[in-house]
Parts: structure tokens; sequence; C-alpha cells
């Protein structure tokens, strides 16, 4: 018995040793797609993997894989996508986690910590992104039709009770969406002196689906949004007023009594990596996504429920003459 | 949560004749109850709404300030600090490693298109692993669980999770068994010190302590891996240490006298003796690991979380169930394979040796794997799954290229039709809990005066648990205050008494139905293993779109994370009451009615306790994700100290007082369980063998 078991053991490694000779020099088809990447990867200098974060909104996603999708094809980068919350993501510029935020909504606090003017000088600011970014207070179409003067926060109080939900307490309900993005609703809430409470939908799909539900439904919604964002296309959403914005009135989140400023979103990336001499660095710093380009792509992936790589893929081939300028 | 058995507390046995006198005391508890309630409420209509210590959702104190400091200091000083460079080191060799590793399994290794072994590799060594060392049927689930994460499109975020979850239960087995050898055979205050630790580290949110982990170890897969490490190191120290413990003293005399080392009888006569439990406690560590690993998708960490999480963004029901399956059938293959390893390596260790027949067949199929390896590093098609998938399709005709895709899609069809079909009366049922129950007893919680509220609480605690009541409710009530969020945390504790309530009834109903009927519980059993092992994030999402962002969206999901652990623990009491004692009920002519409400419950009092007190603390670690739908609170806090780093003090004292609150209740339940009226010792030993076989089959948030 212990001599059949010695022979079986023999018998494997012999064959496991044969076996791993031949996979060396094995290849066929798998050897050309390789030699195919190391081509592409060699042409412009090493790309290498490129960290992108993923915030979590839609639109995000869309800028993210057309970048992705450029720089793949043209530099050979393979790219790495990190679903990251805001905050988190800016940590990691100092680690090398994360080597792009590409669509970055204005963080004072952040930018305080980690640009070189004030703070560590992991990140730096690559410019604007082509998009511009407008957050604000929105109600459905059909309220905003029906009752005109609810445009102007002034009158809020007067609907508040219209407003109120299970949550809400007997106030007004005010639809906050992810607790991670930028905004001061609930500052804005008590210093405005308005009679309502911000409850959380939690992400930008819930968001979505309560107003497209409160439009069907014809119920009073109100709820911070934000464009580009491709639901506007369906459902007008329509802005209220609130005491326009002006310089500083939003330093001191606490007491932030002020409309919400049109933003040029802008690019974010590590130090480190715009030092590398990656290819991909040009391509950021060209990079251009307007409004329209980014609610294309992000209506590819939502309604039509395409996956993030197969939008972007269509949206490039689509828009040859806007790639070739970012890559010239 | 804690397994530390008390003494026996001598003289405290019932007089046998005093049972009337017990139910007057009984009567008395209620009385007294009713008298603090009342007092309360009246108090309440009174001072409303002064003193409750409300602090807005945006606003902190010097103490949120100041942990918030702390995080800044830490984050500025992270390049200069030897500590945090060191534990930079070591993420950075845990993600190099990982990285490595999945470049060989499951990720492409760039240039090269394909990981290094290809798919079929994988399932083939899988498959001969599980037949090694377990048996056929554990390589045939093995085979099938691997090919099911391929077909329905998930194969790279299968085995990435594998691969996290594996690394961390390695950590595990590592640290924790010499802390397991520490606490079975340690002294009182060390072992009740590493108790409270462990206490800690399950019952704080992973919130609260993923922000500091991706401080100190980065993004991705390091930090994955580390707070997977934190949750599921507890269930193997506890339940080998108690294994350990449990071995007969006689033998360990018997063996003494022999004259060994200490060492001798740790390795020779405690350790193979507490060997089948030890095997216990590393089942439940690489559960509680599978359950934490999907949650590391918050920061990034590779896995089936990632497609839940980004389902979850995206209100995707049917996206989030097919991975949230996947996971459930990797559980089931990852314990159903190490239980029947321990059965094999038990058998062998007493020396039953393998057949010959078995060793060749390993040597022969050793053989075909390496093989399969080998074709797996050199045909595309049996390198990328997506690949062998294309080729079924074009040679075979059998398309299963959009398998997962279409289960989604039929999953949301299912569900659209429910949501919309039965709108009206999701709606109708959650505004009759909101406003009947859920509003008015938050009202009489948070809105009246703190000192209020607390004094209820610590008077009806101290009814209850006598002096341990007392003192666990001052000190929870003092810290609760301290950290400066009293009135979230009201709000948080009145969600979990509600939910908590709805897990009990239906502990009630089907614990009970179970143990009256086999073919409900093998119905049954099944479905509640599936519901301990599923990411609650999976259910979120369905039940979210029911009754929108509200607390009773989270109060369901909590609801239904805590019933199938109250509702076994319930089965399993009634069915453990003798027969003898039902054979005796019945022949006094009982109804059946009668019989479960005078002989079995009572019977099962101890099982119904510890049901509730189970039921409350799953709940309570469903209370962070309740947060992110609307829920508010605590949940909230904890969640938002995560997002945005400004918040990050208020988020930690958010969840310190999630501990706080879990922590005091337990204690209480048990100061109230432990009461000397009743069988303390056997009470106490059932507390512990019950908590023993669950610890670690949950999943906290």
């Amino acid at each position: 018995m212990r001599t059949n078991w010695k022979r079986a053991t023999q018998l494997v490694s012999a064959s496991a040793v044969a076996l791993l000779a031949l996979s060396a020099c094995g290849g066929g088809d798998i050897a050309s797609e390789t030699q195919q990447n190391e081509q592409n990867a060699g042409s412009d200098g090493d790309c290498g993997d490129v960290n992108m974060a993923l915030n979590p909104w839609v639109g995000y996603t869309a800028d993210a894989y057309v970048f992705g999708a450029v720089a793949a094809d043209k530099y050979g980068c393979n790219m790495v996508y990190k679903d990251l919350k805001e905050d988190v993501s800016w940590q990691g510029f100092g680690t090398g986690d994360v080597d792009i935020v590409i669509e970055d909504w204005g963080h004072p606090d952040l930018e305080d910590k980690f640009f070189a003017e004030k703070g560590d000088g992991s990140a730096t600011n690559v410019g604007d992104l082509g998009a511009t970014g407008i957050i604000g207070w929105f109600v459905p179409p059909w309220l905003a039709e029906a009752h005109p003067d609810i445009l102007d926060y002034k009158n809020l109080n007067k609907y508040a009770k219209d407003f109120a939900t299970s949550e809400s307490g007997g106030q007004g309900q005010f639809l906050g969406a992810d607790p991670s993005y930028v905004q001061f609703d609930e500052a804005i809430v008590k210093n405005l002196g308005l009679d309502f409470k911000v409850v959380f939908s939690g992400s930008e799909a819930a968001s979505i689906s309560a107003f497209q539900k409160a439009e069907e439904n014809k119920e009073f919604l109100i709820g911070y949004f934000y464009e580009p964002q491709w639901l506007f296309a369906d459902v007008d959403l329509q802005r209220v007023a609130l005491p326009p914005y002006t310089d500083g009135c939003q330093d001191d989140p606490a007491k932030v009594a002020c409309d919400y400023p049109e933003t040029p979103l802008q690019k974010v990336a590590s130090t480190k990596w715009l030092d590398s001499g990656s290819p991909a660095v040009d391509l950021l710093k060209k990079f251009n996504f307007t409004n329209d380009d980014q609610n294309t792509v992000a209506k590819y992936i939502e309604e039509d429920k395409m996956s993030p790589e197969d939008a972007a893929a269509k949206w490039v081939a689509d828009n040859a003459d806007k790639v070739a300028s970012w890559t010239s | 949560m804690t397994v530390l058995a008390s003494k026996p507390e001598p003289g405290a046995a019932p007089p046998p004749v005093e049972v009337e006198s017990r139910r007057a005391a009984a009567a008395r508890k209620w009385v007294w109850t009713a008298i603090i309630i009342a007092v309360w409420v009246v108090l309440w209509r009174i001072f409303h709404g002064d003193a409750t210590l409300t602090l807005g959702q945006r606003d902190h104190t010097p103490l949120h300030q100041d942990l918030t400091g702390f995080r800044d200091s830490v984050l500025a000083s992270r390049d200069t600090n030897p500590f945090v460079s060191l534990t930079y080191s070591i993420g950075e060799r845990l993600t190099s490693f990982a990285d490595w590793l999945s470049r060989m399994i499951s990720t492409k290794d760039f240039p090269r298109p394909y990981p290094q072994i290809g798919w079929l590799g994988v399932v083939a060594i899988a498959t001969w692993i599980g037949y090694a060392v377990a048996n056929l049927r554990i390589a045939v689930l093995v085979l099938v669980s691997f090919l099911a994460f391929g077909a329905f499109g998930y194969w790279e975020d299968s085995i990435d999770l594998l691969i996290v979850t594996m690394l961390a239960v390695l950590i595990a087995v590592l640290i924790g068994l010499p802390l397991a050898v520490y606490y079975g055979t340690g002294g009182k205050v060390g072992v009740g010190i590493l108790t409270t630790l462990m206490d800690i580290a399950q019952t704080m949110p992973t919130f609260v302590y993923l922000g500091p982990i991706v401080l100190f170890f980065g993004i991705g897969t390091s930090a994955g891996v580390v707070c997977t490490l934190v949750y599921a190191l507890p269930p193997i120290i506890r339940i080998a240490g108690h294994g350990l413990r449990r071995v007969s003293p006689t033998t360990i005399e018997a063996t003494d006298s022999s004259g060994q080392t200490s060492w001798q009888r740790l390795t020779k006569v405690q350790l193979p003796m507490a060997r089948a439990t030890i095997v216990v406690g590393l089942n439940q560590t690489i559960m509680a690991a599978l359950s934490m690993a999907t949650l590391a998708a918050f920061v990034a960490s590779p896995g089936l979380g990632k497609p839940v999480l980004r389902a979850l963004q995206s209100n995707d029901v049917g996206g989030a169930t097919v991975p949230g399956l996947l996971i459930v059938l990797m559980a089931i293959m990852l314990d159903r394979t190490t239980t029947a390893a321990s059965l094999r390596a038990e058998k062998a260790s007493r020396g039953g040796h393998d057949p010959k027949w078995r060793r060749i067949i390993l040597a022969v199929t050793a053989v075909v794997a390496l093989a399969l390896v080998y074709v797996s590093r050199t045909y595309s098609w049996a390198a990328g799954y997506d690949n062998f998938l294309a080729q079924l399709k074009s040679s075979a005709g059998i398309d299963l290229t959009s398998l997962g895709r279409n289960t989604a899609n039929l999953v949301d069809d299912v569900f659209n039709w429910i949501s919309s079909t039965f709108d009206g009366i999701t709606e109708a049922i959650k505004n009759i809990i909101s406003y009947g129950l859920l509003n008015p007893l938050q009202d009489l919680l948070s809105e009246s005066p703190w000192f209020v509220t607390g004094l209820a609480i610590v008077a009806m605690a101290s009814l209850l648990g006598s002096i341990r009541g007392f003192v666990s409710a001052v000190v929870g009530c003092a810290l609760l205050w301290y950290f400066d969020l009293w009135h979230d945390a009201m709000i948080t504790l009145n969600m979990v008494l509600v939910a908590t309530l709805l897990v009990m009834i239906l502990a009630l109903v089907f614990g009970v139905w179970m143990a009256r009927s086999r073919t409900v519980d093998f119905i049954l059993r099944p479905l509640l293993d599936a519901g301990q092992t599923i990411p609650p994030f999976v259910y979120l999402i369905p039940v979210l779109a029911l009754f929108d962002a509200t607390r009773f969206t989270a109060i369901i999901a909590a609801t239904v994370y805590a019933a199938p652990v109250a509702i076994k623990l319930v089965a399993d009491g009634i069915s453990g009451v003798s027969a003898t004692t039902l054979e005796a009920s019945r022949s006094t002519g009982a109804t059946t009615w009668q019989e479960i409400t005078k002989v079995q419950l009572p019977m099962a009092k101890s099982s119904l306790v510890l049901a509730t007190n189970q039921g409350l603390l799953y709940v309570l670690s469903m209370v962070v994700i309740g947060g992110m739908v609307g829920a508010g609170a605590l949940g909230y806090d904890a969640v938002l100290g995560f997002a945005r780093s400004e918040e990050w003090g208020k988020g930690a004292a958010a969840g310190i007082t999630i501990v706080v609150l879990g922590v005091m209740i337990d204690r209480i339940c048990r100061a109230a369980a432990a009461d000397p009226n009743d069988q303390s010792s056997r009470l106490q030993l059932e507390w512990v063998k019950a908590r023993a076989r669950f610890q670690g089959s949950r999943s906290t948030v």
C-alpha cells in the first residue's frame, strides 16, 4: 500500500513538472492578445494601471468610463475603477490608491487638507471638466404649474403641511439625497426659518424614483437635485429660488442661508500620478466633457440599461472628432 | 455577546412551596412597571419637548469636534507617524499579496488578457480540493458553485470575494487560536477584558471603523481584509475558547498526575479534545468573514459586494439579487465543506485510514486537474468565462451569455408586479404602524426630558434585573448622555424596540409552528439559513421600493434580518421541552392552545428570553443601514461620519452610542433572565450554549 502511494505521488509530481514546462511555452491566441496589449501599452510610454475613483452618481460613471475607454484604447492603460465616496477618494491620493477624481463638485475642506497651498499637496487640480454643476431645490413640474408661487422659498412655509409625511414629524419633508453629496440643506432650512425636516433618500436612484413617482401621482415633493442629470429630459423638475449665492456665503457649513452656486466641475488628480509621465496624464488635461455629453451617456446606462463600458464605447464611436481633439 | 459563564448563585435555589408567592411577585412586578410607565407618561405630558438634548443634523458639540480633530491630526501626520507607516506597510503587503493572488486566478494579469490560471483550471483545482478535504458530494457542490459564479457573469467578483475572505480567515486563525487558548485557560481579569473587547468589535457598526481603517491601512483590499478580520476574529476566540474550557477536569487531572508540562497538557489533551468545537469556531469565523467582506465594498475592496452596492445605488432589485444569491451559495459551499472536512479529519484522527482506492482517485484526479490548468493557460475559451459562454453559444447553440441579466430581469418583473399590485396595501401598513405605534412611542422616549426617560429606564431595569440591572442602566445612560447624542439614541432605541416586537411575534408564530410540525421545520429551515447569509443590502432595495425612505423601511429590513435567528431559537427551545411533560399535559385533556401557552412556552422560557435578546442585538446591528434609507438618528450619524470627513467625530460618537445601547440592553436582559427566582444555573448554561451556537452567524453592519 505504501509503495502504491509513493508511486502515485511520483506520477503526480512528474506530470506536474511536465505540464508546467509545457504551459510556460504554450500560448496560441492568448499569447498574441498579450502581445497586442503590450504593443498598445508600449507605443506612448508605459501607462500601466490607472486608478479611477467612481463616486456614487451615474453622471460621474459616465465621465469616468468614457475617459477610461479612450485611455485603454489609445494608450493601453489598465483602468481600475474603485467605488468610493468623495471624501474617501481624496484620502487615496496620498497613498497611490486613487489617481483621478474626474468630476469634483467643490470641497473646500478637502482642498484645505490635500492641495499644496494649505495641505499636504497630495492632490492637484487639473482644471475644468467642461460641465457645469447646478445644485438646487427642486419640485416636480406639476406642482410648479399648479402652485407657481411655490418656486419662491418665502412661500414654502405656506405649503409645509402638504409636504408632511410619516417621517417628518408634523413638519414638511425635504428629501435629501446621499449624505455624502455636497449639501447644506439642514442649515438652509434652519437658517431661513423653514418649517421643514430633511429626510434622506440615501442614493441618487432613490431620489430619482421619488421624483418620478411624485410627478406621476401628483404628490407634493421638494428635494435636493442637480444638473447635469439625465432625468431632466423626462421629468423637467423646476428649481425653487433661494436667497442668491454670494461669495463666502457657504464658508461656514452651519450658517449657510443661501442658494448653491453654479459650479464648474473640476478634474482632480493625484500629484504623484501627474508626475509619473503616464500618457493618460495628457489625456486627462485635454479631456472635456459637457453636460450634454454626460447626459447622453448617463441615459444609455440608466434608462437603456447598458453596461458603463458599452455606453462609453458607443459614445466614443459616435463622437470620433471630440475624442480626436483629446488625443492629438 | 458574552459567553462568559457566570457562577451559579448558592442559596438562590427556589424553595419548592413558593409557586404562589412567585406568582405574586410577578404580579407585583407588572403593577410596578405599569406605575412607572404611568408616571412617565404624566411627566411627558407636562414637560413635553423640554431638555430633550436635541442636536441638529449638522450640529456638533466640542466632544465631536475633538474626535474629528484627533482624526485630522492622524491624517496630517501619516507621512511621519511611525505607527501609521507600520500599518501602511502591513496594508501594502496585504494588498500586493491579494493582488498577486487575484492576477493568478481571477483578474487579467496585464498585459496578459486573462489571469495566469483560467477559470477551467481554478474550477478543477477547487473541485479537487473539495474531494481531497471532504468527499465526492462536496466536490460536486464546489463544482456546481464555481460554475454558477461564472455562468451568472460574476466570475471575477466571486473569486475576489473568496480571496479576501480566505485571507482574512487565515489571519484570524493565526491570531485567534493563541487568543482562544488564553480565553479558554486564562485568568478571570484578562478574559473579562478580552470579552469586552470582542463585544465592542461585534457591536460597533462597521461604518465607524471603516474610516479609520482606511486611514491606517489604505483603500481597497487591505482595508477590506482588516475590517473583515475585526469582525471575524471574535467567533473563533469565543467558541474555540469555550471548547477548551469544557474539556473535563477529570481528564486533565488524570493526565496531570502523569506529570505532564502545561504545554503537553495543551497540545496533547486540551486541543485534541476540543477539536470539534474549534472547527465550529472556524466555521463561524468563515461565515462572519464572508458577510463582512461584502460590506467592505464601501472602501473599494473587491468582491461580490461591489455589484450589490452598485445595484443599491441605482435601485436595481434584480441586479442586487443575483450576486446576493451567489453570496448565499458561496456561504453554503464553505459551510458544508468545512463541516464535512472536520468530520473526515475526526475520522482520520481516530485512526481510520483512507482506503486505497481513494488515494488512487486523488492521484488520478490531481493529474486531470493539472492538465485542465494547462488547458486554461493555453486556450482563451478555458481562460475567460465570457469566451467560454460565447463558444458554447456558437458551437453548441446553448445561450447562457445573458443568464445573469435574464435572471435579474425576471426578478425585476416579479418585483414590479408585487410593488404595483400591493402599493396601496404597503402604504397602509406603513402608515398604521408609523402613526399608531412608532410615532407615539418615539414621542414618549425622545420628547420627554432626558432625565425623565433616563430615570424610567433605570427604574424598569432595576425592577427586572435588580442590582445588576440597575448598575447596567445607570452606566449605560450616563455614557449615552456623555456622548451628546441622547435624542438620536432615543429615536434609535424606539425603532429597535418596535422591530424587536415584530421579530418576537414572528418568532413565536413560526417557532411554535416549526417545533410542532416536522414538515414546516423541513421547509423553513433552509430559508432561514439563506436569510441569515444573504447580505442585508439585497433585500433593502425591494423593501425601500415598497415602503420609501422611512423608518418603517429600516424596521422591516431589520426584522427580516433578525427574525431567522429568533425563530430558530424559539423552535429549538420548544422542541427541547420533554416529551413526557407533553404526554402528561395531554392526558389531562389540554387543548392545543392550552398546551402551547401553559406548557410549551413557559417551559421554553429561557429560549424565549434568549431569542428576544439576540433579536434585539441583531436589530441594533441593522440600525446603521437604516440610517442610509431615511431612518435617521444614530444610523444616519454613523453613515454621515463615514461619508463626510468633517462629521467623522459625530459619526464615531454615534458608533460608540450604538455599542453602549447594545451592551446596556444585553446586560439588562441578562440580569433580568438571571432572576434568582428562576433556575438560574440552568438558564445560564442554556444561554452560553445557544450563544456559542449563534455567535458569528450574524453579519453586522
